[in-house]
């Protein structure tokens, strides 16, 4: 795999990269949707997120990486044994898996393994990407083109988090719980509602429009491109010190409280948008909770609401198709006159 | 032999200057784009096919020092295009074996993308990934490989409108965009035949390939280079950059070790020029004027342009007059507005009326206007495998026969005839048969067809337009795309190919003309064609024609009622033939007798809606809909 653009070096995007870091700290914050025009360097993000992840626990020689610890989802294979148990466990990297375009059903799923069928006559499950991606990140670039009988079966996959494999005599189920990430160019077509419902947050990213920022994106990219190592190496500390505070976050999570005024206004402001039903609301909460975790804070605060509001809602604003304002904007009014109250 | 008006008929002077000037910027990007194919990505080369492209290929043929470029052909598979199990070898193994992809073989070289502008957004969106990542990743038929390649493209682009052009994905990604089609053979060929490597041989390439890495580039130089491309209205971050690289090829082939200012306005010229969407707002009008009849005024950046433009062709530099001492600390602000007027200088004359209209912002590959039928069952998109004994149209998947057929070799073996037993070749029985399956999206695309002349015309567009934007936010899901044509004036004209993008839509729906004459045949005419185009694609056509369907332009743009009338009756005909479903709303306040004999004529719902507000006319639409498509 080539070596990709650090984290820390991505000019401006601050929406992008506070969504992308939410949803490392806590997956149930369930998927980043990153959609904006070309040339704005968003699947460099995502693909930046590999290097940060901090390392995770699995059982040792787990196709799917399964947790080690109780009463976590588990394999046909591991079940047994974490009963026994806490079987032997190693650290592996996170997996951020790639779902390129002109994948076949066959390796998204998994599928019977040809080799060992064909030369020695044994039926076994060759995993697909789904069973890779488990624990992990999928990333789609160009979400929006991928063939519509892949995105049923991650539409499915994604709901359930179980993969289940019925074909070629094969019976197989496994976990299959990822954060999905996806980007693409919203003019190339639009997403399936149903898809677009499984990501918790939406960013819209642009070109920086002032214009030394613009000159440090070149002028960055350009230092990448010529010498990779070198570029990698500089900005090494500071991918190191966001790995640090994801980690700390992480630990941190849990004893996030959320104020009741708080809860109040996230009420209040998806009242104001008309979202439908609480989705809405828990993906808010959510977010707003891992960046406070991330940002150090112990409780949840208007800051940290207003900062994730429209990333966490803008994609489930019922369509006004008259109404000629982006949906980023509509959250931006909405949030005036709820905190304005 | 500086310039050789002699040897040429010159039928007007200004034009054949204008027309040289840009084949030499044609060649030098031809020469640029061999020192780093990979670097600059690609060249769209819009030019028909002749002599012109010949000689343009040629060239970089000989600069690249290849026999021949890697051709594409438009209908790749997936297995082709990006690898997959070879199949032969596999069978004769008895174990997977992979076979590579074009992409992963035509790595270091070029490849050669045919028809261009019919390529398909699936098979572009494939091609886009592999050229950001410089690698391809392989998740197919039980294969995960990742495979390095590194290339350049070539995409001929033969389209004749201005929608019917690469798709804007591959564009973006492309340093060099070239426009060749108003170069005469003469100018073209004169020049290959006299001066072939006036501007650099392939051992220059070979040189300038060397040199390439050491090259650094000053930051007044980057920044001017990011400040024009803001000023002409570039978002995208990536003009910059490969620019960027385009400036440090041109330094590399001059043998400089660091890039100058000629190699920004070089770079300014042939990446930024051709992305613009705007005009720098310093510009005054009188300005503009003056690009418009001399653009080669400011061509070269030197005093005196005019005696410097032809460079003499036994010349080895590309860059003649650039002898001037580099100033070694340039002022940025006027390096900007240099490189800035560099740009602009090239900005086709005819670009500018369309720039002031916004209506670049449209350009759009409608992937495949015209073109024969595939045959059923073998078009769409791949849609999976099911067991089936394949009847006549349908192809067998040998991967999922494979997979099936595994499991029971031993049993199978040990079933045949002793002679036989000991062969190991792959018993294959008719229940492993899998067929593919091949989704083909029937969406239904409706054509809205708007009446712009007259008085009226404002009003009743802004309806159409909110009846659009109704009907995709409504109908994305069931993947239904709108067209909007309209007319006025002396023709029609497509303002928004079929889509099914909501951004798009409003994007191009935002500055519509009204005013003129009723051009009601070349109307009819127009959505015949399109309606017919997209049956071919396999869409399910809906034609919605808002008018009050008084004609009185004639298709030959000619005024006169009774012909214009008699004509659109004609083509009313006409379109009855294509038994597609349209809908004739009739804007007129009071609804009248033309409007309805017309809808009579092509067996069209009529509706009068004197004043059909966007929702109405939405609903009506998708009842239309409903009982046509």
């Amino acid at each position: 795999m080539a070596v990709s653009f650090p984290f820390s070096a991505i000019v401006g995007q601050d929406e992008m990269k506070r969504a992308i870091l939410v949803a490392a700290v806590d997956p149930a914050v369930g998927g980043v949707l990153v959609f904006g025009d070309r040339g704005t360097g968003k699947s460099t993000a995502v693909r930046a997120l590999a290097a940060l992840l901090p390392k995770m626990r699995a059982v040792a020689g787990c196709p799917y990486g399964c947790d080690p610890q109780p009463g976590t989802p588990s394999c046909a294979e591991c079940a047994p044994r974490k009963a026994q148990g806490e079987p032997k466990s190693v650290l592996k990297p996170v997996p951020v898996v790639d779902l390129p375009l002109g994948a076949t059903e066959d390796r998204v799923v998994g599928a019977l393994d040809l080799e060992r069928a064909l030369s020695q006559g044994i039926k076994a499950f060759e995993p697909g990407l789904l069973a890779r991606a488990n624990r992990g990140f999928l990333y789609i670039d160009e979400v929006n083109l991928l063939e519509d009988h892949l995105v049923d079966l991650l539409i499915d996959v994604a709901a359930s988090g179980e993969n289940m494999v019925e074909r070629e005599g094969l019976s197989v189920r496994h976990p299959a719980r990822f954060v999905l990430v996806g980007s693409g160019n919203p003019e190339e077509g639009e997403l399936r509602p149903q898809l677009l419902d499984r990501f918790g947050l939406a960013v819209d990213v642009h070109t920086p429009t002032e214009l030394p920022l613009r000159i440090e994106v070149v002028k960055r990219r350009d230092a990448f491109e010529r010498d990779p190592d070198a570029f990698i190496a500089h900005w090494h500390k500071e991918d190191e010190k966001i790995r640090r505070r994801i980690v700390a976050a992480k630990k941190r999570l849990p004893d996030v409280v959320v104020p009741d005024a708080v809860l109040e206004r996230a009420a209040q402001l998806c009242m104001a948008l008309g979202t439908d039903g609480l989705r809405g609301e828990l993906a808010l909460m959510r977010a707003a909770r891992a960046l406070a975790a991330y940002e150090g804070d112990t409780s949840v605060n208007d800051s940290h609401m207003k900062r994730i509001a429209a990333p966490a809602l803008r994609h489930r604003l019922r369509r006004n198709p008259l109404d000629d304002a982006g949906s980023g904007t509509r959250v931006e009014r909405a949030l005036e006159d709820v905190f304005a109250a | 032999m500086p310039v050789m008006p002699s040897a040429l008929p010159p039928s007007d002077p200004v034009s054949l200057q204008r027309e040289r000037a840009d084949w030499h910027g044609a060649l030098q990007a031809a020469t640029l784009f061999a020192i780093d194919p990979a670097g600059m990505v690609g060249v769209r080369l819009r030019a028909p096919a002749g002599p012109v492209r010949d000689c343009w290929l040629d060239l970089l043929r000989r600069l690249l020092n290849l026999e021949g470029l890697r051709r594409m052909p438009l209908s790749i598979t997936d297995e082709r295009l990006l690898g997959g199990l070879d199949l032969t070898a596999t069978l004769a193994a008895g174990h997977p074996v992979a076979q590579q992809g074009l992409l992963a073989e035509v790595d270091g070289g070029v490849l050669l993308l045919a028809m261009a502008e019919r390529l398909p957004a699936a098979t572009a969106a494939r091609l886009a990934m592999v050229l950001d990542q410089g690698e391809i990743h392989l998740e197919r038929d039980g294969l995960t490989q990742i495979n390095r390649t590194r290339f350049g493209v070539v995409a001929l682009d033969e389209g004749i409108d201005a929608d019917e052009t690469l798709t804007p994905a591959l564009r973006e990604r492309f340093a060099l965009d070239l426009d060749l089609s108003l170069i005469a053979p003469r100018t073209a060929v004169a020049d290959a035949d006299d001066g072939q490597a006036w501007l650099a041989s392939a051992d220059d390439i070979l040189d300038a390939r060397e040199r390439l890495a050491g090259i650094t580039v000053p930051e007044p130089i980057i920044a001017a280079l990011c400040a024009s491309a803001q000023a002409l209205g570039i978002d995208s971050a990536r003009a910059c950059l490969l620019a960027l690289r385009v400036a440090r090829a041109s330094a590399a082939l001059d043998g400089n070790a660091e890039v100058t200012e000629d190699d920004a306005d070089i770079a300014a010229r042939l990446v930024l020029a051709p992305r613009a969407t705007r005009l720098p707002p310093r510009a005054e009008p009188e300005q503009e004027q003056e690009q418009e009849q001399e653009p080669e005024q400011k061509q070269a950046p030197q005093p005196e342009p005019q005696s410097a433009e032809p460079p003499p062709q036994d010349q080895p530099e590309p860059e003649p007059p650039a002898e001037s001492p580099p100033e070694q600390t340039p002022d940025p602000q006027t390096l900007e507005d240099r490189v800035l007027e560099a740009a602009q200088a090239v900005i086709p004359a005819g670009l500018l009326a369309q720039l002031v209209t916004g209506s670049l912002l449209q350009q759009r590959a409608a992937s495949g206007k015209s073109g024969a039928a595939v045959q059923s069952g073998l078009r769409g998109r791949p849609a999976g495998t099911r067991r089936a004994v394949p009847n006549g149209s349908q192809r067998l998947h040998v991967i999922d026969i494979l997979r099936a057929a595994a499991p029971w070799q031993i049993l199978r073996r040990a079933q045949l005839p002793p002679g036989q037993a000991a062969s190991n070749r792959i018993q294959v029985r008719a229940e492993d048969f899998h067929i593919r399956r091949i989704k083909q999206k029937t969406g239904t695309t409706t054509i809205f067809v708007v009446d712009a002349s007259g008085s009226a015309a404002l009003h009743r567009l802004a309806e159409a337009k909110g009846a659009v934007e109704l009907l995709l936010a409504d109908c994305y899901v069931r993947r239904d795309q709108v067209a909007v044509l309209a007319f006025r004036g002396r023709s029609a004209e497509l303002l928004l190919p079929p889509t099914r993008s909501l951004v798009r839509a409003k994007r191009s729906l935002s500055g519509l003309p009204g005013g003129g004459g009723t051009p009601l045949a070349a109307a009819i005419d127009a959505a015949a064609l399109l309606a017919d185009s997209l049956r071919r694609k396999g869409q399910s056509p809906v034609i919605v024609l808002l008018t009050d369907g008084r004609a009185n332009v004639a298709r030959d743009g000619s005024g006169g009622r009774e012909k214009a009338q008699a004509e659109a009756m004609q083509a009313a005909t006409r379109l009855r033939l294509l038994q597609a479903a349209v809908l004739l709303i009739d804007t007129s306040p009071q609804p009248d007798r033309m409007a309805a004999q017309l809808a009579l004529t092509m067996h069209a719902r009529y509706l009068p809606l004197p004043h059909a507000g966007a929702a109405a006319m939405s609903q009506a639409v998708r009842a239309a809909m409903q009982s046509g498509a």
